[in-house]
């Protein structure tokens, strides 16, 4: 067991993340060019458990996106905000759109990934700013 | 392989209870079920029961033989748990063992206490149905995840908030004159659209309330309705279960549901039926667009034109194949836990032709209910017949 007050990180999870923040994004592709993010032993699409890291694409587009204006408690400071799925080659990733008035958010808008901080925690997530 | 009876029904009022424990809404709709059924508790040999967020709303684990206690019935007791599919699942669970012969008297239900969290601590509640560090960690809500479906099903099918609001405006009309419904009011498209934005592009009338409530059915095999001449006309015929990765961004199709379609199809194969068979349905419309994809899925519409059903009329009470008579999630309010149940409830109901709504549909003798689990990565599909 481990002290409650010690930060317990999420294996797989965390290093993703740090990753992202140094501009070096990865995410994981199996033998049969599937894409999906870590942590994972198998291949979400076809089971296979040959998978391996490679580098993200830089450049991502928005597939769907939606300007939430009811929070959470851990994000009721950063209303409104944007939650996008943005295509990165053969794999999607979820974030919120930074950079861009939420009104000027748009399906199809070029992107590239970052990790910032919450207005209302100060916890780090994936945010996605215009390319 | 015997036939699965729906002996008996019970239902608390849905809405804002937030005094009440879990286990008082509970004991109620299963006294209630069981005073239906005309089945003495004693007979019962399990309890299927779900709950979501028993947890997080009452700090209350280990809720099957709670629950049990609360309806005083002296069986064993699980609790289900698939998000909003929860007392879905606990249906399915019983029709399988009494088919089996495992069991010739069971007690399928579930709760849900949430108001009593208020509206932000609802809203995170419900946002661990989905994926905690991909999409929760991003600040999606569960109403969130449903507007990125709808926003999706604009781009690709077309379709706008009008079209949805009149899902919303159906539901409402038909919750009209269901007293357990949350909320016994008109309204029209305007208020819908004109409503305050919760995640563009659902307002607040997009969106089914916070709820308290519980639901109860008493299941019994043919040999023992026969046995003990109970008046149990309605069957559950057919059962079909579907599931999908847990992130929306990791699916295929960001504006279709396939764990749904999975499991209307198991269902409508198990009963030997078929989508233009069904006569009534009750499905699971957390939010307008969830409407949409669940007839799309079920076969009830095609791909892409299920967003004008409810504005073209075929959906409304004097449709075609009028849908959520009891009003829905939308307006009969959805206590997680208890809606699978509750639409088991609603349907034996209208098919035995007792519930408020079934002037709608007088000759309908097969159901059929739709119930999903977060962005429905868990789907449940229930045909239900009338057999006697
Ligand atoms: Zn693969």
């Amino acid at each position: 067991m481990s002290d409650a007050d010690e930060e317990v990180v999420d294996a797989g999870y965390d290093e993703w993340v740090t990753a992202v923040a140094d501009g070096e994004g990865y995410y994981l592709e199996c033998e049969n060019d599937h894409g999906s993010l870590p942590p994972r032993r198998v291949c979400p699409h076809c089971g296979s458990l040959d998978i391996a890291e490679v580098p993200l694409p830089e450049a991502g587009e928005i597939q769907t996106f939606t300007v939430t204006h009811v929070a959470t408690p851990n994000f009721t400071e950063d209303t409104p905000y944007a939650v996008c799925i943005a295509r990165f080659g053969d794999v999607r990733v979820t974030g919120q759109m930074r950079d861009v008035a939420v009104e000027d958010v748009e399906v199809g808008l070029t992107v590239e990934i970052d990790v910032a901080q919450t207005e209302t925690t100060g916890d780090d997530l994936v945010v996605f700013r215009p390319r | 392989m015997s036939g699965v009876r729906v002996a008996g029904v019970g239902l608390t009022p849905f809405g804002a209870s937030p005094e009440r424990t879990g286990r008082d809404l509970f004991a109620e709709a299963g006294c209630d079920a069981l005073a239906d059924a005309d089945v003495d508790r004693d007979d019962v040999e399990a309890l299927l029961y779900g709950n979501f967020m028993g947890e997080l709303a009452e700090h209350q684990g280990h809720q099957g033989p709670l629950m049990a206690e609360a309806v005083g019935v002296d069986a064993p007791a699980t609790r289900f748990e698939a998000a909003c599919a929860s007392s879905g699942v606990a249906v399915r669970e019983g029709v399988k063992r009494v088919r089996n012969g495992e069991a010739d008297v069971l007690m399928v239900g579930g709760a849900e206490r949430m108001t009593n969290l208020g509206t932000a601590g609802a809203t995170e509640a419900l946002a661990i149905a989905a994926d905690d560090l991909w999409e929760v960690s991003a600040g999606m809500t569960f109403p969130g995840a449903y507007a990125l479906m709808a926003q999706a099903y604009f781009a690709e099918y077309g379709g706008s908030r009008e079209d949805l609001a009149e899902i919303a405006v159906k539901n409402h009309d038909n919750a009209l004159i269901n007293d357990k419904a949350q909320y016994q009011r008109e309204i029209d498209v305007e208020t819908v659209v004109d409503a305050p934005m919760v995640s563009e592009p659902l307002g607040l009338y997009d969106s089914c309330p916070i709820s308290d409530g519980a639901a109860a059915v008493v299941l019994v095999s043919d040999e023992f309705a026969a046995e003990h001449g109970l008046d149990a006309s309605v069957s559950i015929t057919g059962t079909g279960q579907g599931g999908d990765l847990m992130a929306l961004h990791d699916r295929e199709y960001l504006a279709r549901s396939p764990a749904a379609d999975e499991a209307a199809e198991e269902a409508y194969a198990d009963a030997d039926v078929r989508p233009g068979d069904v006569d009534v349905a009750e499905v699971h419309d957390c939010f307008t667009i969830a409407e949409v994809l669940a007839l799309e899925s079920l076969g009830l519409c095609e791909v892409g034109e299920g967003v004008s059903a409810a504005a073209d009329g075929v959906t409304t009470k004097d449709g075609e194949m009028p849908v959520n008579l009891s009003g829905g999630l939308k307006a009969k309010g959805h206590p997680v836990g208890a809606t699978g149940a509750s639409q088991i409830c609603e349907l034996t109901m209208l098919l035995r032709g007792d519930h408020p709504n079934s002037d709608a549909v007088p000759e309908a003798e097969c159901g059929l209910a739709h119930n999903a689990g977060g962005t429905v990565a868990s789907a449940v599909v229930h045909v239900l017949e009338v057999v006697a």
